[in-house]
């Protein structure tokens, strides 16, 4: 869906704008969302919010002007770069007695951990890239590639945070996925974690324990580690088909939904606008994907077409992982809903993924046209 | 070598139906995520709505307003007044320190009330409430109001208190109301007990009729944050007040009764002919109006003291030997066991029973039975006590309400003992005796009545029906079948229950002062100490308890009662008057009222009167220990 009219000049007609108006929409439910979770004002969330996702979409469209060349030459210097950030954050924080995740720039707060989500897809798709296809199978087709992801996501576990760590293993795995290991590579590693999981269960700790228990049923400790996602399904389940009305939210306004500017900031939404919203910005989200996943099918290089896949299943582990624990269906990991929660993290990552998306998407379409 | 084989057009297929998969499981997990908002939107929709409409909504409990207890003419007993009270909501509270010390100082507080206030101003969450003080005077009330907007958060407001207009005469039949305990929270878990201002029954009527009397709180609905900070009211929702009950009481009688015995210790009880009680009365009494605001300790520790026991209820909890009142009911049941009423006993002013001899109150010579019952010959009794069977002659003292425990609704009911052989044996492991028929025939030994049964007996010998006692209005009459007796036997003891009183008995001081209308009664008094000469003694707690059963007209009766005033030596002298007042009352108010009056000039003042100078005696013996 291109908009081609003489009047419209040539660079901003070639932007893939049915992505943008998807992205625009996303991220207007969002401000809209923290101007009511707000009690109806633009501060401290909303006016802030817009801004950083102008800013973060500006930078998108810069990125998506960087050559492919260019961005295959710099994956593997920049993955260096913030693998060392990762560790002298880990070392400042281990200085300074503190957990630390991130380094202050001023303006925002930057978590290198957050820049590994895209890079570790980036780099793990360079890998593949440069890997002969006869070498797929082979051993050496996958323990550079676990290293790759196992050493960052080791780094960021032990921050701790859970979140972000399983989001850039899910992103590794699932670039080695399409790039074609071997199937009984995940079979196997999916039995083995089903064999695992009972057996890790009981050598935890009782409170461990006691808080997976908790994730499995909220209502049984409501006041207590279960309160967030028990407050979370009263705010969506009393939103009902049509919701209670713009700004009339008596969960997220009275203070009963915890952090419903930030992760739970769903049911916020879905409290005001229903069943009907809700599915309108779960079906945004999932045309979001597809399109991904499409510019990674017409993808013409292996590094672009595993790169767009990657970016692609990060953007989609972002919003369901968040979607799934606001609504109880996973534990409480800290994963903020992109481009709708409040906060800069988040929406520079998307951001990110999106800028190249949109880059690798420009240049299979200009190719295709010279060819 | 199958990897070898791999290649780059084995790759592009590969990584086509890799996508496939990776697509599918996308649209898998996007459709899980529809469903399961779905299913929290619309199945489970309803089941969230009502959680965050308790999240949000929360009732601040306005208590209702108690039932009335009024008499049998719907006369009130027990009904509220409305008074001032200051609370306090925490959350509104802007300068806790400040606000406490204009209202210690407007207020008059002590500091045990402030450390009260504070204590739970700590503990409070939230929009509830903290009581400051209730029954504030006005002008206090006033002087806060105006001050209102400087102290943010205190609500000045109208209450209820509970108000008994006739204070301690019907301190014992209705008990009185205050604070729950944590004990009561403990039990019921009901915010209403918690809420300030809010009184349940403590005792007597109170607390047995709390269902009745409490109603349905209602309350001001509010929205209010997960902090409890108050957003909106939305409209309230109205209370229910408790509902009315009606007595059997005359309260002019019950009344009249308590004043008429003045500063006595004792109980007084009055039937009609149908069981229903008109009066109900055990004096000295608490002031249950001072009661319900809680009582100081000095003032407990004062009425606790007393040796007329004020804190008792006699009527019920009262136990003393019958004495001669059981002496119409022993003449029933010699003349059922087939003894001559005619039949003459010799009186020489005592009787040997085994080795040891009775003393008489008086050398009676020769008597049959109505002039024993007449002039309460005790030889008479005793020598008839040992030709009849002890057995039957208990069984038919039992049955005629002695010992016999009534279907009340009164917390606690002591119905004392009336002994046969057969009780012996088991309590005491041992024969019955000749000295036992001796001491059983006058009303003492094992024998102990309570007061209810003592207007029980003449009821039921007056109306010749097996009467039982009702309180409430609402109650059924229970069935009241005839007397299993002789109807003649009735008649000849209520002929010599007649001459007790109109004839040469011991009771003719208190003859009705009436045209036409005669008192049957019959006087007792029973032994509290054992001492060789019986009667007066200058030490009150060893003086006869002074009895006195009647009704009255003697003919065609319409009202029995029965009285006992403790430590009031010889009944005839102490308790028959008062019962001849009471009975005057109910026939000619107003000669009753003008017999009353010089007494009360000579007690100094009327028992309200008296009531509130006892309450200042209180007050300043409080104000003096506080000093000190």
């Amino acid at each position: 869906m291109m908009i081609s009219s003489a009047i419209i000049p040539q660079p901003l007609a070639r932007l893939p704008w049915r992505l943008i108006w998807l992205v625009a929409l996303i991220c207007t439910i969002g401000v809209v969302t923290l101007f009511s979770a707000a009690g109806g004002s633009w501060s401290p969330w909303a006016l802030k919010q817009a801004v950083t996702i102008l800013a973060f979409f500006g930078l998108a469209i810069g990125i998506s002007y960087i050559p492919e060349r260019f961005v295959k030459q710099v994956t593997f210097p920049a993955y260096a770069a913030i693998l060392i950030l990762l560790i002298v954050v880990e070392m400042v924080g281990f200085v300074g007695k503190g957990a630390q995740r991130w380094i202050d720039l001023g303006f925002i707060r930057l978590q290198p951990s957050e820049f590994m989500k895209p890079a570790v897809v980036l780099v793990l798709a360079r890998f593949y890239d440069l890997l002969p296809a006869s070498d797929i199978r082979r051993w050496r087709g996958l323990w550079p590639a676990a290293l790759l992801v196992l050493v960052p996501w080791t780094l960021i576990l032990v921050q701790p945070d859970l979140g972000t760590a399983t989001m850039v293993l899910v992103g590794g795995v699932s670039i080695m996925f399409v790039a074609g290991l071997p199937m009984w590579y995940f079979l196997s590693a999916l039995g083995a974690a089903a064999v695992a999981g009972p057996i890790l269960f009981s050598m935890m700790h009782e409170y461990q324990q006691k808080r997976l228990l908790i994730f499995m049923n909220p209502e049984a400790d409501p006041l207590g580690a279960g309160y967030h996602v028990s407050q979370s399904k009263i705010a969506i389940g009393s939103g009902g088909i049509w919701g209670k009305g713009y700004l009339n939210g008596s969960q997220s306004h009275l203070d009963y939904l915890p952090e419903g500017h930030t992760d739970f900031v769903f049911a916020t939404y879905v409290e005001e606008w229903g069943l009907i919203g809700g599915v309108m910005l779960i079906i945004a989200f999932a045309m979001v994907v597809r399109w991904g996943m499409g510019v990674s099918r017409k993808a013409r290089s292996r590094y672009s077409q595993l790169a767009a896949a990657g970016l692609s299943m990060t953007i989609f582990f972002y919003f369901t992982v968040n979607l799934m624990m606001v609504m109880g269906l996973a534990p409480v990991v800290g994963i903020p809903l992109p481009l709708v929660s409040f906060g800069g993290s988040a929406v520079m990552t998307v951001m990110i993924c999106l800028g190249l998306l949109m880059g690798i998407e420009r240049q299979s379409r200009t190719r295709s046209a010279l060819a | 070598m199958k990897a070898s084989r791999f290649t780059a057009a084995h790759q592009s297929m590969t990584f086509s139906r890799r996508m496939m998969l990776v697509g599918g499981a996308q649209a898998a997990f996007g459709g899980v995520l529809i469903a399961r908002l779905g299913y929290l939107s619309i199945a489970q929709s309803e089941h969230y709505q009502l959680l965050s409409e308790s999240n949000r909504v929360q009732l601040i409990i306005v208590p209702p307003r108690r039932g009335w207890i009024v008499d049998r003419a719907g006369k009130p007993i027990a009904i509220n007044r409305s008074d001032f009270r200051v609370d306090i909501i925490p959350e509104q509270v802007k300068y806790p320190t400040a606000t406490l010390r204009t209202l210690a100082e407007i207020l008059k507080l002590t500091p045990d009330d402030v450390d009260r206030i504070i204590k739970e101003f700590k503990a409070s969450r939230g929009y509830q409430p903290v009581q400051v003080a209730e029954s504030v005077p006005y002008d206090q009330y006033a002087a806060i109001t105006v001050r209102l907007p400087e102290l943010p958060g205190v609500v000045p407001q109208r209450g209820f208190s509970r108000f008994y207009p006739a204070g301690p005469a019907v301190a014992h039949l209705v008990g009185f109301v205050g604070a729950a305990s944590a004990k009561d929270y403990e039990k019921e878990k009901n915010p209403l007990l918690v809420t300030p201002g809010f009184k349940i029954g403590k005792e007597g009527l109170e607390k047995v009729l709390e269902p009745r009397l409490r109603g349905q709180p209602g309350g001001q609905r509010v929205e209010l944050t997960a902090r409890g900070k108050l957003v909106r009211e939305l409209e309230p929702k109205p209370d229910r007040s408790g509902q009315t009950v009606q007595l059997t009481i005359d309260s002019g009688l019950q009344e009249y009764a308590a004043r008429r015995m003045g500063d006595q210790s004792g109980a007084l009880v009055a039937m009609d002919m149908t069981g229903d009680m008109l009066a109900f009365v055990s004096m000295p009494a608490f002031d249950p109006n001072s009661f319900s605001d809680g009582i100081g300790r000095t003032e407990w520790r004062m009425l606790s003291e007393d040796d007329h026991i004020p804190l008792l209820n006699k009527v019920t909890q009262g136990l003393y030997p019958s004495g001669s009142t059981i002496k119409p009911a022993m003449a029933l049941a010699f003349l059922k066991q087939g003894i001559d009423p005619a039949q003459r006993v010799y009186c020489p002013g005592g009787i040997r029973i085994g080795n040891r001899y009775f003393r008489c109150d008086a050398v009676h010579g020769s008597v049959d039975m109505h002039a024993a019952v007449e002039r309460s010959c005790n030889t008479y009794f005793w020598s008839m006590g040992l030709r009849t069977d002890p057995q039957q002659t208990t069984e038919m003292v039992n049955y005629l309400g002695y010992g016999e425990h009534f279907d009340l609704p009164i917390p606690t009911q002591r119905y004392g003992t009336m002994p046969n052989p057969e009780w012996l044996r088991k309590k005491y492991k041992r024969e019955w005796q000749g000295y036992d028929s001796a001491n059983t025939s006058i009303g003492q030994g094992y024998v102990l009545i309570n007061p209810m049964q003592l207007a029980v007996m003449p009821a039921r010998l007056a109306s010749g029906k097996l009467l039982q006692p009702r309180l409430l209005m609402a109650d059924k009459r229970q069935p009241s079948p005839d007397l299993a007796v002789d109807p003649e036997h009735l008649e000849i003891v209520r002929k010599a229950m007649s001459a007790v009183v109109n004839e040469r008995g011991t009771g003719v001081g208190s003859k009705l002062p009436l045209e036409g209308i005669q008192m049957a009664g019959k006087t007792g008094t029973a032994q509290v100490f054992k001492l060789g000469q019986r009667g007066h003694q200058s030490n009150w707690a060893l003086r006869d308890h002074a009895l006195f059963i009647a009704f009255a007209p003697a003919v065609e009766p319409r009202f029995a009662i029965g009285c006992i005033i403790e430590h009031g030596g010889f009944g005839a002298s102490a308790a028959a008057p008062i019962v001849r007042d009471c009975m005057t009352y109910l026939f000619d108010q107003q000669k009753a009222m003008d017999a009353l009056a010089p007494l009360e000039q000579q007690w100094g003042g009327t028992l309200l009167e008296r009531t509130a100078r006892r309450q200042a005696q209180f007050e300043a013996a409080s104000k003096a220990s506080l000093r000190a």
